[in-house]
Formats: C-alpha cells, sequence, structure tokens
C-alpha cells in the first residue's frame, strides 16, 4: 500500500456528496407520490376485516340474473366461447360459473325459494384443506380464492368443495381481462371481486347489480365491524348457513330459508 | 427347500420384441391422447364441472391400488415367513413399482397443467392428504427398489428383513392415503367415511394378486418354466380370501351409509336407479369382481383348472375397474345435497334439478390414456424380467414345497 492511496482525495468527495444530494433532491418526491398512490394494493391484507354477504331469498327474485350477468362482465366470463365442433349442452357443463340462480321447492310445504349460489368464503375452508399445492388459499380478509400461478388443476378442490361453487377451465382462454386473469387448466371461483378490494372499492359486482335491479337482495361489508351494512343486516335478521353441519362458519349467509 | 435359481426372460426375441412392440404402440396412442387433451384442454373429455375425475382417474387410482396389493406376494414371504412366497419376492416388488409408475402417470398426465410437476414437487401443504400421497408414492418407489436389492444382493441379507419390515408397513400406509383422498371428502354422501382407507387396503390385496397371478402364468407358461400346482392353488385360495373380503367391506360400506336416512337417497342411488352406476355396480362390483370368482376359485373342479383361475383373475380386475368407476364417478355423479328437505326446480349451474344426476361418459382419449398407463406398466415389467433376474427358474411343486421334495 503506497501512501497516495492513503491520502483522501477531497475533490473527488465533495463531488460525490453534491451529486448525491441533487439526485435525492430530483428522485425522492417521485418516490414518495409513487408510495402514497400504491399504498392499498402494497400493503399486506390483514385479518382486521373479514369481508362477506347477506343474501335475503325473500327479496331475490324469480327468473332475474342480474348478479350471474353483472358477475360474468366483471371478471371477463362473458368472454368464454364454446370450441369449435364442442356440443352446446356438453358445453354449458364445462364453462366456468362463478355465480348461479338456484330455485328450490320445499319438499313438504312446496314453497318455493330463490337464491344465487357462489363461494360461501368459509372460515375452515375444505378446498384450501385438500389442496396439495396450497394454491387454493385463503386470504387474511377471508376472501377465498385460487393462486394462478401455483394450480396444477389437479381439481381435488372442486371434489372437496360441499357448495359446487369452482370451475375448471376446459379450454383455452382467448380473451380475458387484466383485473381477472384466466388461464387453461387451473381452477377458479368467485373472490369476492378481489380487484375492488383492492381499490378500496365499496361492493362486489353481483351486489350492485341486484340493488340497480331495485331487489337489495345481497348486502356485502365487513363482518367484523359492527357498522356495516353486512352486519347490521345480519343483526336484524335471522339467517343460517347452508350445510351449517359441517360448521365451516361460511362468509355468506341466508336469510329466509 | 432347494435354492432357488433366478433366470432372465428367455423367450424367443421376435416374441418378445412383438410383445414389447405391441405395448409401445399402446403407450404412444395414449401419449398422444394425453397431448391431445393437454393443447385442447379439458372439453374434449367427458369430464366437466360437475364430474371432475373421470376414466383416467379409474384407471390411476386402480393402478394405483393395485399397486400396493402386488407388492403382498412380496410381504408374505418376508413378513409372514411363507417359504413358497419367497421365491416370488422379486417378480412381486417389480410389478409393485410397475404399476404405481403406470398409475402415476396417467394421473399426472391428466392435470390441468401437467407442466407444473415441478411446482406439486416443491410446494406442499401438508394439510392435504394429496400431498403426503406425494410422499407416499415417491417413498414407496425408493423402498421397493431398496427391497429388491436385498432380495438380489447376498451382502444385503441382514438388511432383508427390516427393509421387508419397512416396504410392508408403507404399502399399507400408501393404500390408505390413496382411500382417504376420498375418505376425508366430507361434501360428498358417497364418500366421506373411514371404512374407505381399510376397504381400499381390502380391494388392492385381491386386485394386485388377481394381476401378479395373470402375469406369472402368462410370463411362465411363454416360457415354458414349470409353474407347479402347489403355488399355484395358495395363490388362487389367497385371492378367494381376498374376494370375499372385499364383498364383506362392501356390505359393511353400504350398511353404515344405509343406517342413517340422509343417506338414503344416495344409496337408492348407487343400489337401486342409478343407471349405469346400479348395473356396473351389481354386475361389475358385485357378480363379476365377487360371486363369480369366488364361486370359481373354491369350485373343486373349475378351482383346479388353469384356465378358470385364470379366467377368475380377470374377472377380479374387470370387477375392480368396476369398483372404480362406481366410487369415483358415481360418487360425483350424484348431486351434492345442499338444501335437504327440498326439491331443485331450476339451476344455472347443474346442480341435480329433481335430482337428476351429473352427466358423464367416457370420451376416447380418456380410455386410451388409462390404457397408456397398463400398457406402460406392463413394458416395465417385462423389460426388467428380461434383463434382470426376477423369475425363478422353476416353480415346480417339489421346489416350491420342500415336503413334497423329500417325498420325491
Amino acid at each position: 500500500m503506497t501512501k497516495e492511496h492513503e491520502q483522501v482525495d477531497e475533490g473527488r468527495r465533495s463531488f460525490l456528496g453534491t451529486a448525491a444530494g441533487v439526485a435525492a433532491v430530483s428522485v425522492a418526491p417521485g418516490v414518495i407520490l409513487h408510495t402514497v398512490t400504491a399504498a392499498p394494493r402494497s400493503e399486506a391484507v390483514t385479518d382486521a376485516v373479514r369481508w362477506g354477504m347477506l343474501i335475503d331469498t325473500a327479496k331475490c327474485a324469480d327468473g332475474c340474473t342480474a348478479c350471474v350477468t353483472a358477475c360474468e362482465r366483471e371478471n371477463g366470463l362473458d368472454l368464454q366461447v364454446k370450441p369449435e365442433g364442442e356440443a352446446a349442452k356438453k358445453w354449458d357443463m364445462q364453462r366456468s360459473v362463478w355465480i348461479r340462480k338456484v330455485k328450490l321447492e320445499d319438499n313438504l310445504t312446496r314453497r318455493v325459494t330463490n337464491l344465487p349460489m357462489l363461494c360461501q368464503h368459509c372460515e375452515h375452508p375444505p378446498c384450501v384443506d385438500v389442496c396439495p399445492t396450497g394454491a387454493s388459499f385463503k386470504r387474511a380478509d377471508g376472501i377465498v380464492m385460487v393462486d394462478r400461478h401455483t394450480c396444477i388443476g389437479c381439481r381435488y378442490c372442486m371434489m372437496a368443495c360441499p357448495y359446487k361453487a369452482r370451475s375448471f377451465i376446459h379450454q383455452a382462454v382467448a380473451e380475458k381481462l387484466t383485473r381477472a386473469p384466466r388461464g387453461k387448466g387451473c381452477v377458479e371461483s368467485c373472490n369476492l371481486c378481489v380487484h375492488r378490494r383492492d381499490n378500496g372499492e365499496a361492493s362486489t359486482a353481483c351486489v350492485d347489480a341486484c340493488a340497480s335491479a331495485g331487489h337489495h337482495a345481497m348486502v356485502f361489508g365487513d363482518l367484523k365491524d359492527p357498522q356495516s351494512a353486512v352486519s347490521k343486516a345480519l343483526a336484524g335478521a335471522a339467517s343460517r348457513q347452508i350445510r351449517a353441519d359441517l360448521d365451516l362458519n361460511t362468509g355468506v349467509r341466508y336469510s329466509g330459508i | 427347500m432347494k435354492r432357488i435359481v433366478y433366470r432372465e426372460w428367455r423367450i424367443q426375441p421376435e416374441r418378445y420384441w412383438s410383445l414389447l412392440g405391441i405395448l409401445g404402440a399402446i403407450a404412444a396412442v395414449a401419449g398422444l391422447a394425453a397431448l391431445y387433451m393437454e393443447h385442447e384442454g379439458h372439453w374434449v373429455t367427458g369430464m366437466t364441472n360437475q364430474v371432475v375425475w373421470g376414466t383416467p382417474h379409474v384407471f390411476a387410482v386402480f393402478l394405483i391400488v393395485a399397486a400396493s396389493g402386488a407388492l403382498n406376494v412380496a410381504s408374505i414371504g418376508t413378513v409372514f415367513s411363507r417359504t413358497a412366497y419367497k421365491s416370488l419376492g422379486r417378480l412381486s416388488g417389480l410389478l409393485a413399482i410397475a404399476l404405481l409408475i403406470g398409475g402415476l402417470l396417467v394421473l399426472v398426465l391428466d392435470l390441468g397443467r401437467p407442466e407444473r410437476l415441478i411446482v406439486a414437487a416443491t410446494t406442499y401443504n401438508f394439510k392435504s392428504i394429496f400431498a403426503w400421497n406425494i410422499y407416499l408414492y415417491t417413498g414407496f418407489i425408493v423402498i421397493v427398489a431398496a427391497y429388491l436389492w436385498t432380495m438380489a444382493e447376498r451382502k444385503a441379507d441382514a438388511y432383508y428383513k427390516p427393509v421387508g419390515y419397512l416396504a410392508f408397513v408403507w404399502r399399507l400406509l400408501l393404500t390408505m392415503g390413496t382411500g382417504s383422498i376420498f375418505g376425508f371428502l366430507v361434501a360428498r354422501q358417497a364418500y366421506d367415511t373411514a371404512i374407505l382407507p381399510p376397504m381400499f387396503i381390502i380391494m388392492s390385496f385381491a386386485y394386485g394378486l388377481a394381476i401378479f397371478i395373470l402375469v406369472l402364468m402368462f410370463a411362465y407358461e411363454q416360457d415354458q418354466r414349470p409353474l407347479g400346482d402347489v403355488l399355484l392353488f395358495k395363490l388362487k385360495n389367497l385371492l378367494g380370501v381376498f374376494v370375499a373380503a372385499i364383498l364383506f367391506m362392501t356390505l359393511i360400506y353400504h350398511l353404515t351409509k344405509l343406517y342413517g336416512a340422509k343417506n338414503l337417497d344416495v344409496e337408492a342411488f348407487i343400489l337401486v336407479h342409478g343407471g349405469v352406476y346400479t348395473a356396473l355396480f351389481w354386475v361389475g362390483w358385485v357378480l363379476v369382481g365377487g360371486l363369480l370368482p369366488l364361486g370359481i376359485v373354491y369350485h373343486p373342479v373349475l378351482g383346479k383348472d388353469r384356465n378358470w383361475i385364470a379366467a377368475a383373475s380377470a374377472m377380479v380386475i374387470l370387477g375392480g375397474m368396476a369398483a372404480m368407476y362406481v366410487i369415483i364417478i358415481g360418487g360425483q355423479a350424484y348431486p351434492l345435497q345442499m338444501f335437504p328437505g327440498q326439491t331443485l326446480l331450476e339451476s344455472g349451474f347443474f346442480d341435480g334439478v329433481n335430482g337428476q344426476p351429473a352427466w358423464y361418459r367416457p370420451s376416447i382419449p380418456e380410455v386410451l390414456l388409462g390404457l397408456g398407463g397398463v400398457a406402460v406398466a406392463l413394458i416395465i415389467t417385462a423389460v426388467g424380467v428380461r434383463v434382470l433376474q426376477f423369475l425363478p427358474e422353476s416353480l415346480a411343486d417339489p421346489i416350491v414345497d420342500p415336503h413334497l421334495a423329500a417325498k420325491g
């Protein structure tokens, strides 16, 4: 080591200091601005909330499919195209459905009930238990969904779901929406419009559509907030879980059945 | 007992290569079928969002169950120290590995994303019995391979017993794991019962042994090696015991389901008015796979005729396929009971309107893929016995039974 190397080059040091300061001043506002706008998306989801829904079957109208149509548009399911050469009837059994209308008749009383069926967003979801890779998962805020990057398409979750809430993508996907990416060979289901949650929006497509149609049969919100619309509605009406015998503590509840 | 001499399978090259050619052609067609399904997507199959597991799963589960059963012959020799069975241990282990690989291949090639197998091998959810099965299956192959080594290598004699015990315990766990795939499904009425894992174990005993008997008879007949009555009759009598046990377990399974009023509907579906599933249950599972082979193997005349013994073994295999079809597809075809006491008038997703079962028809690519798994299992077996010393030179009565040898 020579003496020259040990001597500090003062001129070089001050230049670097000034350059760093200039750079920080010019870049920082951008960084801070960026952080602020991205806050809801970049922060981890917490269990401070639990998203859920109450469906009042008394208000659910016979023949109305507003929720189904809205869901399909919101999540790009209306872009599904029947593969060439496929029989229409079989295609109906293979296309993805996230929410469907069901009409029931009581065997004893003959009372008829209409209701939408969708993923019930269980606290203890069987689909999550059985998934070999953990692709079927529950977010901290209670939303049950599929990680499309780790789903291997084994369909064990579909075997395990007591509500038949899930669909397998049977065909190549030609068109999809950025907010709801989908691809052949993976399983999918209702995710309570998770993109809306991450954008801080108030409701889901199906709930909005039901309200627009004038029925107001579906109420969405935070089950943990006693002041939320859904909590108030649940407090005010008798409700039940479908297949309550399984004790899954579903996030979607029904009244009037 | 005389020292057993093992020899490679020495049938004429023309016969051997034509056998491999036929099996290879079936496997190649199956590969094309898998490629077609993978390229197009599952819409080309009969599988839907209602019946999500189809014919490939019938073949795959049957082969996997039979694989653990095929190892039984070796286990009887090692764990239960039956000398007569020891000479068959090598073929038993080879067949077990071959059937498992065949079954797994079908299962994997039916995945929606088979190219993501690396994900399944690196990302685990240990609450899933499926994830445990990945370990049970790969572990089985490794342990049985080690077991085969202890049989063939004299220096490994000290390990023969412990590895044999481990393989025996492991095969029981494996079949229980496979049965639990269905037994743990609380959502569906046909499943959700602790009797499925033990029933699968009993089924594996019979299906694996039936395949073993057929392979043994074929291999010895082709190579004109002696296969005495003593050993063959032991095997067919054992097959009879296992088949009777399946019938017993089947009875218990349905009795437990019938006892609760909530399951009367699904029982009526399988046992009375389920169409193809009812027919397959009674004709396939019970009659062809149970009562007929049972009658044959214990019949005073037919039970001593080799053709009839082979026929009985084939019937057990066919009955086993029927049983898998009823369990796997029939169990899904019956609609989920989400609203007890209510009848579905309309549904936007085929929830079983008016109790209608879900539609399913096997497609050609599915069947070809399943047959491909069988072909691959047989190719592995054929190549194995050809290049390695797996088959005893003779299984004539004096060789197998020391008492007969003493008399002779």
